[in-house]
C-alpha cells in the first residue's frame, strides 16, 4: 500500500511550483523595495508603513470592511428564516428548494452582476447600494444553504421532547434551533464575509469607478500603477485579516458551542 | 390549525420572494434577450436578432471558444491529477497528508485575487510570457484543490483492507487501483469534475490577472465592454438552458437509476 503514495508526488511537485513559490513571490514583494533584481533584495517596511498612514487607503479598508459586514449581517438576517422555512418542507420540496438556490451559483457571476447593472439602472440609487444590493444577492444562497445543512442534520426528535417539557414555539427555537445552527452560520459567515472583503468585480460593475473597495486598489496597483511591491504589500494586509477574521469565527463558534 | 396554516402560508410566501430575488437577474437578461431594440430598460418588440448577433460576432464566439477550452482541459487534466494525487496522499502518513491537504487547501481559502497576483508575479519572474498556456496552467492550480476535496472523503470512507485483499490475491497495484479503488469513488471523480469545470468556466480574477494579451474568456470579455452589448443577454440565456439542463441530468440520471434497481429488487 505504500507504493500508492508515490502517486502524490506529481502533485507534491506541482504545489511547490504554483501554490508555494506565488506565496512566497507576494511576500517578497511586499517586503523589498521596488526595482531589486533577484539578487540585490532591500528589504523594507515602507509599503506597510505608507498604507497605514495614508487617509485614503484606510478609509478605502475600512469601507470594504463595512459593506462586507453589512453584506454579512443581512445575509443571515435574509437567509436565516429561508433556511428555516425550507427545512419545514416536506422532504421532496426541500430537495427541490435545495436544487433551485443552488441552479443560479453556477451562473456566471459577472453575468448576473452585468443583469443587475441593468435592473439598478431603472433606479435613482447611490453606488454603495447598489454594490451592497449586488453583493447581497451574490452571497445569499452559501448562506441559506450552510445554515439549512446545520438545521436538516438537526435531530427533530430535540424539538418534540422540547415541546413536550412545556417549551413554546419561540423558547424550542432559540434553546434548540438556534444553538444547533450555529455551525452553519458560522461556515455561512466563511463563505460571504471572505469573499465579500476581496470583492473587485462587483464594485466595479455597480458602484462605477468612484466606488474602490481593497480589491480594487490591488487591481490598481497590479495593472495600471504597476507597483507590485505596494500591491502585494496590499494583499498581504487583506490576507491577514481575512485569517484573523477567520480565526476569531472560530473562535467564537467554540465558545458558543461550550455553552 | 388555522394558525398552523397562515404560518405555512406566511413561509411559503416568504420562499417565494427569495426566490423571486434570486431569479430576478436571470429571468431580467432572458426577457431582454429577446427585445427587439437595444435598451435594457424598455421592451420595444419581440425578436431573436441578439441571438443572431451572437452567432455572427467573432470576438463573441472567441471568447466562447477559448472559455471552453480552457475548462474542458482544466477539468481534464485537474480531474486525473487530483484523483491520482488523492489516493496517493490517503496513503501517507497522517503528518505529510494533514501538510499536504492545508497546502492544497491554500487556493480555496485565499480570496482570488491573492492566487491572482501570485501566479501572475510567478510566470512574471521566471520570464514566462502571459498566454493562453499560463491561463490553461492557472486554472488547473485552482481546480485541482476541489477535486482533491470532493475525492478524498470518498477514499478515507473505504475498507483499506479490500485493496488489500486484492494485492493479496495477486493483483497488480495497476490492476487494484483500476479494479477495486476507481470504481468505488467514480462517483466523486465525478461530481469532482462537475465542480472543476464550473470553476473554470465561471472564473474571472484567475483569468484576468494570468491570461495573454488577445485571449479573452466569457468574464472577462464582459468586464471589459465599454458599451453594452445586448447579445450578452442572448449568451446568458443559452448559459442558463445549459446549466439547468446539466442539473437536472445530473440530478435525475441517479434518481431514475434508483427507480430501476428498486423495480428490480421488487420483481425479484
Amino acid at each position: 500500500m505504500k507504493s500508492f503514495f508515490r502517486m502524490s508526488y506529481p502533485y507534491l511537485l506541482w504545489m511547490a511550483i504554483f501554490i508555494v513559490a506565488p506565496m512566497v513571490m507576494i511576500l517578497l514583494y511586499a517586503f523589498t523595495r521596488s526595482g531589486n533584481s533577484m539578487l540585490t533584495f532591500q528589504f523594507t517596511l515602507e509599503h506597510f508603513a505608507n498604507f497605514f498612514t495614508d487617509p485614503t487607503f484606510m478609509r478605502v479598508l475600512w469601507t470594504s470592511l463595512r459593506i462586507a459586514f453589512l453584506t454579512t449581517v443581512f445575509c443571515i438576517l435574509i437567509g436565516y428564516p429561508a433556511a428555516l422555512f425550507i427545512a419545514n418542507l416536506p422532504e421532496r420540496r426541500q430537495t427541490m428548494m435545495v436544487l433551485l438556490l443552488t441552479l443560479p451559483m453556477w451562473i456566471n457571476m459577472l453575468l448576473k452582476t452585468y443583469a443587475w447593472r441593468g435592473i439598478l439602472m431603472n433606479f435613482d440609487l447611490e453606488s454603495e447600494i447598489k454594490v451592497f444590493i449586488g453583493m447581497v444577492y451574490d452571497f445569499l444562497p452559501y448562506m441559506i444553504i450552510q445554515i439549512h445543512t446545520s438545521i436538516a442534520k438537526m435531530d427533530r426528535e430535540l424539538l418534540t421532547a422540547a415541546q413536550d417539557l412545556g417549551a413554546n414555539r419561540w423558547k424550542s427555537f432559540t434553546k434548540v434551533t438556534l444553538p444547533l445552527s450555529v455551525p452553519g452560520i458560522i461556515s455561512g459567515i466563511t463563505l460571504v464575509f471572505l469573499p465579500a472583503v476581496s470583492s473587485f468585480v462587483i464594485p466595479k460593475l455597480l458602484g462605477g469607478g468612484d466606488y474602490v473597495l481593497i480589491g480594487n486598489l490591488i487591481e490598481i496597483y497590479f495593472l495600471t500603477a504597476g507597483d507590485w511591491n505596494f500591491g502585494s504589500a496590499i494583499s498581504l494586509i487583506m490576507a491577514v485579516i481575512i485569517i484573523v477574521s477567520m480565526w476569531a469565527t472560530k473562535k467564537l463558534d467554540r465558545s458558543a458551542q461550550e455553552d | 390549525m388555522d394558525k398552523k396554516r397562515k404560518s405555512r402560508f406566511l413561509s411559503n410566501g416568504y420562499l417565494i420572494l427569495v426566490l423571486v430575488f434570486i431569479y430576478l437577474p436571470i429571468l431580467y437578461v432572458v426577457f431582454f434577450s429577446f427585445n427587439e431594440g437595444k435598451s435594457l430598460t424598455h421592451f420595444t418588440g419581440f425578436s431573436l436578432r441578439w441571438y443572431q448577433n451572437m452567432f455572427e460576432d467573432r470576438t463573441m464566439l472567441e471568447c466562447i471558444y477559448y472559455t471552453v477550452l480552457v475548462a474542458v482541459i482544466a477539468t481534464v487534466v485537474s480531474t486525473v491529477v487530483g484523483t491520482i494525487a488523492a489516493i496517493g496522499l490517503s496513503k501517507a502518513r497522517p503528518l505529510v497528508r494533514t501538510a499536504a491537504l492545508e497546502i492544497n487547501n491554500l487556493p480555496v481559502m485565499n480570496p482570488d485575487i491573492v492566487t491572482a497576483i501570485g501566479l501572475m508575479l510567478l510566470f512574471i519572474s521566471a520570464k514566462v510570457q502571459l498566454s493562453l498556456v499560463t491561463l490553461i496552467l492557472a486554472h488547473i492550480t485552482f481546480c485541482i484543490p476541489y477535486v482533491i476535496l470532493t475525492v478524498m472523503p470518498k477514499l478515507r470512507q473505504l475498507d483499506d483492507n479490500v485493496a488489500e485483499a486484492a494485492l493479496d490475491l495477486g493483483a497488480t497495484p495497476w490492476q487494484a487501483l483500476t479494479k477495486v479503488i476507481l470504481p468505488q469513488i467514480y462517483p466523486a471523480i465525478l461530481s469532482g469534475a462537475l465542480i472543476a469545470f464550473s470553476m473554470s468556466f465561471d472564473d474571472f480574477v484567475i483569468s484576468f490577472f494570468t491570461a495573454g494579451v488577445g485571449i479573452n474568456n466569457i468574464s472577462m470579455y464582459v468586464y471589459s465592454m465599454k458599451r453594452y452589448n445586448p447579445s450578452v443577454n442572448a449568451l446568458s440565456t443559452l448559459i442558463v438552458v445549459v446549466v439547468t439542463l446539466i442539473l437536472i441530468m445530473v440530478n435525475l440520471i441517479p434518481h431514475i437509476r434508483d427507480k430501476k434497481l428498486n423495480k428490480g429488487d421488487i420483481v425479484r
